[in-house]
């Protein structure tokens, strides 16, 4: 499969995995959008050394060519994929932790 | 500019950029060891496996002269393991930040009661 297709593919996988597992609800919070537009500003300028510098080289068949910052625009898809399942994970396991307490508060 | 620690670079960048928040906010992130390692060991994987098969059809490569060489299991670069748990951490760290900043930048914005009430 081309680096498009797979990043299409994983960005629904992990909306699903919020969707039906997570259910952290981040993606209705302000919060969330404020923490991803600060954590896109650095990719743009890391990912743009990384890629305008050629450490990392990408094979154009498998890539529309669509450039932002140097690369590729699938990077910003597998960039959502990562910090968005990252955050999601992150608030569920928070969730979790916080009902732990309060029910340990109950007791 | 940095030869075989070009990519390091990068990453160290990362991790200046993103771990004084810890202590700046006073956030439980990097303190919060359990939550973390859960949070990577349930992430990383995935992207480290899209990562192997990616490298293993080419869809992309490295140049070699800017990375320091040692290559791990799956044949991915050290670079792109540090990668895949200093990204999450930047990306957790973030969060928390956002969310123990934001209710207080919102404040400067709401008239106080107290005004309001005068």
């Amino acid at each position: 499969m081309t680096y498009t297709g797979l990043a299409l593919l994983t960005i629904v996988t992990v909306l699903l995995v919020e969707a039906m597992v997570l259910k952290t609800g981040l993606l209705k919070k302000i919060e969330f959008y404020l923490a991803y537009g600060i954590v896109v500003f650095f990719q743009l300028l890391t990912n743009g050394y990384l890629t305008g510098r050629e450490i990392v080289l990408y094979d154009s068949d498998v890539i529309l060519g669509l450039r932002v910052a140097f690369a590729p625009f699938e990077d910003l898809m597998f960039g959502f994929a990562l910090v968005f399942l990252t955050m999601a994970v992150w608030t569920k396991i928070g969730m979790v932790e916080n009902n732990r307490f309060e029910y340990s508060n109950k007791e | 500019m940095f030869g075989e620690w070009s990519y390091m670079a990068m990453l160290g960048f990362v991790l200046i950029a993103s771990w004084w928040l810890e202590f700046a906010f006073k956030l439980r992130v990097l303190r919060n060891p359990k939550r973390l390692l859960t949070t990577l060991l349930l992430v990383s994987p995935w992207f480290i496996l899209w990562d192997a098969y990616a490298i293993s059809l080419g869809h992309w490569f490295f140049d070699r002269t800017q990375m320091l060489g040692i290559i791990g299991p799956m044949n991915i670069p050290l670079e792109e393991y540090l990668f895949f748990i200093l990204i999450p951490i930047a990306a957790m760290l973030t969060l928390e930040g956002v969310t123990k900043v934001w209710p207080i930048v919102k404040g400067w914005f709401r008239p106080s009661r107290e005004l309001v009430s005068k």
